[in-house]
């Protein structure tokens, strides 16, 4: 049995499927047969970032409207054989995802996979509410933002009530807290909230902080997730929280100013410090 | 200067600002997340009713719904006018 991660936000643009691309990747990394949905349908994009848009020949519609078999709509990522990719449908729009149909697929990947991640559209109708449903454990994708902390609130609340778990009354869904785009700097200015102000206000478990950092534009660019850039921060923050993930106790980094050494300030000078 | 710098350095906190006004504001929303589907309803139906007799609007009556361990209590609050 695989076990389900939704990755969602409420908010569009915080980092849902540059997120899914990475924690999907390392998941795969650590050699966990993983597959990762796209479930925006109408605006599909980790094909993307994933880099593997020009091999799509079916989707997640076509596999759920029986026009095409999970094995013909499954893309073998380029980076690690434990990892495949279901796209989205490009063509339809969000109502083609009928919950027997999602769920007929996941209980088929189910069989084949140890991690199923579903990367899930913004917002809080129909597409997200498909994308979290049959959700074991969720990740909440966040900015130290008002809005962004505001619609998470608002996905957790509807987590709570509209899974398939609070609807069969089951164990609740396991909720994880991933701050992304952070600025260390700003937070100490107070200009940016800080991670423990989001912790405070959603009250769920931190899984990890991703650091604001130009490689993750560079990498979806180039579409090569930025947990491959293990000289990246951003990279190596999302390989700590897939180790959490995993259930080890790895200690946050990133969350301070650096320190710049004496030879680093010497030949850089300090402005940016 | 000096009267530039003054404003300067009381330069409000602004991350402080977002974390308080958040809590405020997911404290509310999560209040109404609780409350059962029929409440705005009940709401509207009671200030139809009382509106037959004085004349108030829809902020003067306040629904509330109030789970204790093995009961709920609906607590109404109508400010009639002078």
């Amino acid at each position: 049995m695989a076990k389900i991660i939704v990755i969602t936000s409420g908010k569009g643009g915080v980092g849902k499927t540059t997120s899914s691309a990475s924690i999907s990747s390392g998941l795969a990394v650590k050699g966990n047969k993983t597959v990762v949905i796209d479930f925006d349908v109408g605006l599909r994009n980790l094909d993307l970032v994933m880099n593997c848009e020009r091999r799509v020949v079916y989707d997640f519609v076509n596999v759920i409207n029986g026009e095409a078999t999970l094995n013909q709509a499954l893309i073998k990522d380029k980076y690690n054989e434990n990892l495949y990719i279901l796209p989205a449908s490009q063509t339809r729009d969000k109502d083609a995802l009928s919950k027997e149909g999602v769920e007929q697929v996941l209980n088929e990947l189910s069989q084949r996979f140890d991690f199923i991640i579903c990367d899930s559209p913004a917002g809080i109708e129909h597409g997200a509410q498909m994308a979290l449903y049959f959700a074991d454990e969720a990740i909440i994708v966040t900015n130290p933002e008002v809005s962004s902390v505001r619609d998470s609130d608002r996905i957790l609340g509807i987590l709570q009530s509209k899974s398939r778990r609070a609807e069969l009354g089951e164990e609740p869904v396991k909720e994880h807290l991933l701050l992304t785009r952070y600025n260390p700097v700003r937070v100490e200015n107070g200009e940016m909230l800080g991670v423990d102000d989001v912790k405070d206000i959603l009250a769920i478990k931190l899984l990890g902080v991703i650091p604001e950092s130009p490689d993750v534009l560079s990498s979806s660019n180039s579409g090569v997730p930025v947990i491959h850039n293990h000289e990246s921060d951003a990279g190596k923050a999302y390989n700590d929280a897939v180790d959490r993930l995993l259930g080890n106790d790895v200690p946050h980094r990133f969350l301070n100013i650096e320190k710049k050494g004496f030879f680093k300030r010497m030949f850089k000078g300090s402005a940016t410090a | 200067m000096s009267f530039l710098d003054y404003f300067k350095s009381t330069k409000k906190n602004t991350a402080s600002i977002a974390k308080e006004r958040l809590q405020i504001i997911v404290a509310h929303e999560r209040g109404k997340r609780d409350q059962p589907d029929y409440l705005p309803n009940l709401q509207k139906e009671i200030l139809e009713v009382i509106r037959k007799y004085v004349s108030i609007n829809q902020d003067q009556v306040q629904v509330q719904l109030d789970k204790n361990d093995n009961c709920s209590v609906l607590e109404l609050n109508v400010t009639l006018p002078e």
